[in-house]
C-alpha cells in the first residue's frame, strides 16, 4: 500500500508533509492540486514530517491537500528514441507538449510508443548474461542501440529466447531470461533507472588513454581533454562560455552529445534545436541532431528540477556509455544547479555554509563528476563519457564555492578571462592558468607522440613558456618604458602575441577558422614554433612591432583560408620570405 | 476578485515592518488578502499558521486588524483598453480615467514551453552607433542598461522606445522620481505615441514593497499583446536594482538567510522569471525587455548585476567619457549576445569585422592612454590610436548619435582609412579590397 499524507506547511517550492507510513529519501511523491497531480521530491524526513521539493509552481496550494507517495526514486526511461528529443529535467518530452506555455501537472511520455525499429538479435536461447549484456539492437540514426540486460538484474541470468530480427515497438518483449532461481523474467527495449544513481555494469574503469578532439585550438592543443575525461569552464558574464560550450557540441568527437541546459537562458537552448538540424556532424556526414540530446531547464522554469536536469543527462550518457559509445556530456551551468541547493537549503533552514552554500556542496560535486570516465564493458570493449560543465562564479570571481569544489573534482581547467573577453581575444580561455592534468600522463603523451606528433607535448609546453616570457616582458616594458627595456623584452612579447593571435585565439563564427582539425593545428603550431625559434634583430622597437604585426596578419589570414588552398600556400611562402 | 462567504480574522500574532502573521487554516499559497485595507499576499504557510506580506508596509496595523482572504493571487484585468493607460502597481488607474474592463488574468503566470520558441532574428535599429553598430538589438532580446545613477539611463531609454518599430510600449516603473515618471510622460505624449504605450508605475513616494508587483503587472500586460494579438511588444523596466532591493526587505523580514550582498538565495531565479518573459514566439508576437540596473559607482560584481548579467542577453554600459566630455556605450563591457543573429545577415556583410578591429583599436588606444599616463615616451602608433579613439567616442559612441546602420560603418572606415594601415586593422583581405577608404 502506498503511504500518504497531507500537506502542513509552503514556503515557495518546500512544502512539508505529515505522512501515514514510511517514506524514504529521494521518494518521489505527487501533490494533489484541486485534480493536478505535481511532482516532488523527498529531500528531508523528520519524525512524521517529509519535506519535499515541488518540481512546479506551489500557488494556490492549501494546507490539508493529499500527497501519495510513490515507493521509488526519481526514474527515467532508457530505450530507443531518445536521441534528437528535447526534454525538461524530468524527461518529459517538450515537443509534444501541445500549450504554448508550460502547464503545470502535464507529464509527456519521453519516448515514442509507435514507432518500429528494426531489430537484430545478439544473444541466442542457452547465453549467460548479467545486467547490463547486450541481447539484441536497433539502428537509431546511424548509430548501433543496443538492448541490454536491464541494468537492475542482479546475478546471472540464462537466455530463455531472444525475438528474432524484425520490426518492434520498444515496449515489445524482446527476450525472455531466467534467473538462478529458474523464474522466468521479460525483457522490453525500455527499462527504467533511477537518476542519482551511477550505472555500473562494466568490468573496470581505466585511466583515460586518448584525447577527444574539439578543433579548438586552445583545448586541444594547449589543454587537451581526455576521452572520458573532465573539465570545467569558469568565467563571467560576457566571456563567450556558451559560444564556446556550442562549439565544442558541434565539433567534438563523440557518438552521442548530450547537452543539459540548467538554469539557463532559453533562447540559447532554441538556437540548439533552431541550428544543429541544419548542421552536419563533421567526423559523420550526418545531422547534428541525430546524435543530440537536450535536457532543458531553463532559469525560469521550476528551480527543483534543474537539480534533476544534470542528473537525468548523466543517466542518459552513462545508458549509451555501456552500448560502447563515446558519449560526450555538456552541462551550462553546475553553478544554477548548485544555486538550487542553496535555495533549497536555505528553506528548510539549515546551517549554511561559505556564501550560503550547502555545506555538503564539494562532495555533491564531486560524487557527480566521478560519473564521468572511459569503462571496459564486460565483452571487453570500451565507452567512454566525457563531461564538461560550466560554471558561473558570482561577481567572476574564482574564490568562491562552486569554482572552488569543481576545481577539486575536474581534470581540466579552462578559465575565461574577463580581460581577454574585453579585447575581444576569442576563445577567452586564459593560457597561463588554464591547464590539462592529462599532458601530465605517460598515456596520454605516448598517444599524442603516436597519433600527432613526436615530442609533440614538449612543443605545447614550449609555446606555454613563450606566452609566460611574453607576459614577464609586457609587465617589465609597462613598467620601464618601451626604451627602459632591452630590444630583446620586445621580441619576446611580439612572439607571445604571435602565439596569441595565430593560436589562441579562433573566429568561432567564421566557417572555416571555427573548426581547426588536429593535422592543422599541429601545422600552425610547427609553424609558429618555428619562427619564434630564430633571433631577430631590430633597429628600434617600432620596427619590431610593425614587423611581427605584419607577421600575425599573414598568419591570420592563413587561418582564415581553407587548409592546404592555393590561398593558403600562398600566404605560407608569404611568411617564409618575411622570416627569411 | 472576491468569495461569496468571507471569514474576517481579527487576531495577528506577529507583525514585522512587512509582513504579519496569523491563525488562518484552508488558506492557499500566493493567493491575495486585505489586512486593515491594506493588500497582502501570503508567502508562508505553516500549519495553520499564515505570514502576509504587506505591499505598502505595516505602519500603524493593529494586532486586531480585520484580515480577509481573496481566494486568489494577483490579476490584473485585459483587454484593448489597457491602451495608453497610466496605473498604479496593484493595476488601478492613476491617469483618471476608468477602470478596465476585460479578462481577468493571474499575473506571474507560467512560462513559454522553450520548444515553442523562435529564434529571435529581427534587429531593432536605434540610431545609437554604441547599440547598432557595436551591439545590435534584436527583438525577443533581454537587455539592460547598466549605469551609475547619476547617467542618464532613463533618457536613453526613452530614445531608444520611441526610434524601436514596435506595436506597443509598456513601462513598469520602479521607485521612478516623480520627475523621471514626468519626464517619461511628457516624452511619449510629445512623441505622438500615448496610444501605443501602457504604464505601471511605483514613484519613490509609494512604498517599496509595492514595486515587486510592477514587472508582472507590465509583462501580464505584454504577454496579452504578444500571445493573443500577436504585437511587438517592447517592455521597459526601470530600475530592477530597487525592485531587487526590495525582494531583500521582504526575505530579511522572513528571516531568509541572505547570501551575497544581503540579498536572498532565490535571487537568481527571482529575476529569471522576469527577464525569461522575453520571447519571440512562433506567431509574429514578441516581446523585448530593456531594463535598467542601477550600479554602485561601476561596481558590476554587485550581486545585483551580476546575477542580472548571467540572466540578461547583454549589457549596455554607459560611462562618462573624458576625451570627449560625453556619455557614451562602452564598447568593453557593453554586448548584446544576440547580435550575431543580425550582424552581417540583416546589415551588411563586413558588419562584424568592422566592429571586432574598431573596438580593439579602441583597446589599443587605452593601452596608450596608461603608458602616457605614466609618463612613457608614444610611440607614432599610439598617437595615432588616441586621436582615432577620440573620433571613434565622438562620432560613434557617444548616445547623442543618430545614424543609420550603413553610415555607422561608412564612418568606422572613414576613420580606419584616416589613421591606420590595412593590415593594423587585421579585417580579412576581402572586406579591405571592397572598403577601404584611402
Amino acid at each position: 500500500m502506498k503511504t500518504k499524507g497531507i500537506v502542513t506547511g509552503i514556503v515557495s517550492n518546500l512544502v512539508t508533509v505529515k505522512v501515514d507510513g514510511p517514506v524514504a529519501e529521494n521518494e518521489i511523491c505527487y501533490i494533489d492540486l484541486q485534480g493536478v497531480k505535481m511532482m516532488a521530491e523527498v529531500i528531508k524526513v523528520n519524525g512524521d514530517n517529509a519535506s519535499v521539493q515541488v518540481f512546479e509552481s506551489t500557488r494556490g496550494l492549501k494546507g490539508g491537500d493529499t500527497v501519495e507517495f510513490e515507493g521509488r526514486m526519481l526514474e527515467i526511461q532508457l530505450g530507443p528514441g531518445l536521441l534528437s528529443s528535447v526534454y525538461d529535467g524530468l524527461q518529459n518530452n517538450l515537443a509534444t507538449m501541445e500549450n504554448v506555455f508550460l502547464q503545470r501537472g502535464e507529464y509527456t511520455d519521453p519516448l515514442d510508443r509507435e514507432k518500429k525499429w528494426d531489430f537484430t538479435p545478439l544473444a541466442k536461447a542457452g547465453d549467460r548474461v548479467v545486467a547490463a549484456d547486450w541481447l539484441g539492437e536497433v539502428k537509431e540514426g546511424w548509430l548501433p542501440h543496443k538492448i541490454m540486460v536491464p541494468f537492475s538484474f542482479e546475478g546471472e541470468y540464462t537466455v530463455k529466447s531472444v525475438k528474432e530480427a524484425g520490426a518492434y515497438t520498444v515496449d515489445t518483449e524482446i527476450a525472455v531470461l531466467e534467473n538462478q532461481q529458474g523464474e522466468e523474467v521479460k525483457v522490453t527495449m525500455v527499462q527504467k533507472w533511477p537518476v542519482k544513481v551511477a550505472i555500473k555494469g562494466y568490468k573496470e574503469k581505466p585511466r583515460p588513454n586518448r584525447i577527444m578532439e574539439t578543433g579548438v585550438r586552445v583545448i586541444d592543443t594547449l589543454n587537451p581533454i581526455a576521452e572520458g575525461g573532465t573539465g570545467f569552464i569558469p568565467g563571467p558574464f560576457g566571456c563567450g562560455k556558451t559560444v564556446l560550450q556550442h562549439a565544442i557540441a558541434k565539433q567534438g568527437d563523440a557518438d552521442v552529445i548530450v547537452m543539459a541546459a540548467c538554469g539557463e537562458r532559453a533562447n540559447e537552448v532554441v538556437e540548439i534545436f533552431t541550428e544543429f538540424p541544419e548542421l552536419i556532424d563533421p567526423h559523420t556526414g550526418r545531422h547534428l541532431m541525430e546524435r543530440t540530446t537536450i535536457i532543458c531547464n531553463t532559469s525560469n522554469m521550476p528551480v527543483a528540477a534543474r537539480e534533476a536536469s544534470v542528473y537525468t543527462a548523466m543517466t542518459i550518457c552513462e545508458y549509451y556509455r555501456a552500448m560502447g559509445l563515446k558519449c560526450l556530456l555538456l552541462a551550462d551551468s553546475t553553478s544554477r544547479w548548485a544555486q538550487a541547493l542553496r535555495e533549497m537549503s536555505n528553506r528548510m533552514e539549515e546551517l549554511p555554509g561559505a556564501d550560503a552554500f550547502p555545506v555538503d556542496l564539494s562532495s555533491i560535486i564531486s560524487n557527480f563528476y566521478s560519473r564521468a570516465g572511459m569503462v571496459v564493458l564486460n565483452n571487453g570493449q570500451t565507452g567512454a563519457v566525457t563531461f564538461i560543465g560550466t560554471v558561473s562564479p558570482a561577481g567572476g570571481n574564482l574564490k568562491e564555492p562552486v569554482t572552488e569544489s569543481t576545481k577539486k573534482a575536474a581534470r581540466c581547467f579552462y578559465a575565461l578571462e574577463q580581460n581577454r573577453a574585453d579585447q575581444k581575444r576569442y576563445p577567452a580561455v586564459g593560457p597561463l592558468d588554464s591547464y590539462s592534468k592529462y599532458l601530465e600522463y605517460p598515456e596520454i603523451i605516448e598517444y599524442l607522440d603516436k597519433t600527432v606528433e613526436k615530442g609533440w607535448v614538449n612543443k605545447v609546453l614550449k609555446a606555454k613558456n613563450i606566452i609566460r616570457k611574453g607576459k614577464e616582458s609586457a609587465e617589465q616594458i609597462n613598467i620601464l618604458g618601451d626604451d627602459g627595456v632591452p630590444m630583446s623584452y620586445h621580441v619576446n612579447f611580439w612572439k607571445s602575441e604571435l602565439v596569441d593571435f595565430v593560436i589562441l585565439q579562433q573566429d568561432a563564427f567564421d566557417a572555416i577558422d571555427a573548426l581547426c582539425p588536429i593535422e592543422r593545428q599541429r601545422f600552425m603550431l610547427d609553424m609558429v614554433l618555428n619562427i619564434c625559434d630564430k633571433d631577430y634583430e631590430f633597429e628600434d622597437f617600432e620596427k619590431c612591432r610593425e614587423f611581427f604585426k605584419n607577421l600575425i596578419n599573414e598568419l591570420r589570414q592563413m587561418n582564415y583560408s581553407a587548409y592546404e588552398s592555393e590561398q593558403f600556400w600562398a600566404y605560407n611562402e608569404s611568411v617564409k620570405k618575411m622570416i627569411a | 476578485m472576491k468569495k461569496a462567504y468571507q471569514k474576517i480574522y481579527t487576531k495577528l500574532e506577529g507583525i514585522t515592518k512587512a509582513t504579519v502573521s496569523l491563525r488562518a487554516p484552508g488558506v492557499s499559497n500566493d493567493e491575495l488578502a486585505v489586512v486593515a485595507g491594506r493588500l497582502a499576499q501570503v508567502v508562508r504557510i505553516k500549519g495553520d499558521m499564515v505570514t502576509l506580506q504587506i505591499f505598502s508596509g505595516t505602519e500603524g496595523i493593529p494586532t486586531n486588524a480585520e484580515v480577509t482572504f481573496l481566494g486568489e493571487p494577483p490579476t490584473l484585468k485585459v483587454s484593448d483598453q489597457l491602451s495608453g493607460r497610466f496605473f498604479d502597481a496593484y493595476g488601478h488607474p492613476i491617469d483618471g480615467g476608468p477602470e478596465i474592463e476585460g479578462e481577468e488574468r493571474q499575473i506571474g503566470g507560467p512560462s513559454v514551453n522553450p520548444y515553442k520558441r523562435r529564434q529571435p532574428s529581427e534587429l531593432i535599429p536605434t540610431g545609437i552607433a554604441g547599440i547598432d553598430l557595436n551591439n545590435t538589438l534584436v527583438s525577443g532580446q533581454k537587455i539592460p542598461f547598466f549605469a551609475n545613477p547619476d547617467q542618464p539611463y532613463n533618457q536613453v531609454m526613452a530614445d531608444v522606445a520611441l526610434r524601436a518599430d514596435v506595436d506597443k510600449i509598456i513601462l513598469g516603473g520602479m521607485g521612478l522620481s516623480n520627475d523621471d515618471y514626468l519626464f517619461f510622460r511628457h516624452s511619449f505624449e510629445a512623441a505622438g505615441a500615448l496610444d501605443k504605450i501602457i504604464c505601471f508605475i511605483n514613484t519613490t513616494e509609494n512604498p517599496p514593497v509595492e514595486r515587486l508587483l510592477v514587472p508582472d503587472m507590465a509583462l501580464t500586460a505584454a504577454e496579452y499583446f504578444a500571445v493573443d494579438k500577436n504585437e511587438k511588444v517592447l517592455v521597459l523596466l526601470t530600475d530592477m536594482t530597487l525592485y531587487a532591493d526590495a525582494l531583500s526587505i521582504v526575505s530579511n523580514r522572513m528571516d531568509q538567510i541572505p547570501s551575497k550582498d544581503s540579498m536572498p538565495g532565490s535571487l537568481y531565479s527571482d529575476l529569471a522569471k522576469i527577464y525569461e518573459k522575453a520571447v519571440q514566439l512562433p506567431t509574429d508576437g514578441s516581446i523585448t525587455i530593456i531594463a535598467v540596473t542601477t550600479l554602485n559607482d561601476g561596481d558590476i560584481t554587485h550581486a545585483i548585476p551580476d546575477n542580472t548579467g548571467y540572466i540578461t542577453e547583454g549589457q549596455l554600459f554607459l560611462r562618462a567619457d573624458s576625451d570627449t566630455g560625453k556619455v557614451i556605450i562602452d564598447p568593453f563591457r557593453s554586448l548584446s549576445r544576440l547580435k550575431q543573429r543580425v550582424q552581417g545577415k540583416k546589415t551588411r556583410e563586413d558588419h562584424s569585422q568592422v566592429m571586432n578591429a574598431s573596438v580593439r583599436l579602441y583597446a589599443d588606444a587605452q593601452n596608450a592612454k596608461t603608458k602616457l599616463e605614466n609618463g612613457f615616451d608614444l610611440s607614432d602608433y599610439d598617437h595615432r590610436c588616441l586621436d582615432y579613439a577620440k573620433d571613434y567616442a565622438r562620432e560613434l559612441l557617444a548616445i547623442d548619435v543618430n545614424i543609420s546602420i550603413e553610415q555607422m560603418l561608412d564612418t568606422a572606415w572613414k576613420l580606419f582609412g584616416k589613421y591606420f594601415t590595412p593590415a593594423e586593422t587585421g579585417i580579412k583581405q576581402a572586406f579591405i579590397d571592397k572598403y577601404w577608404v584611402k
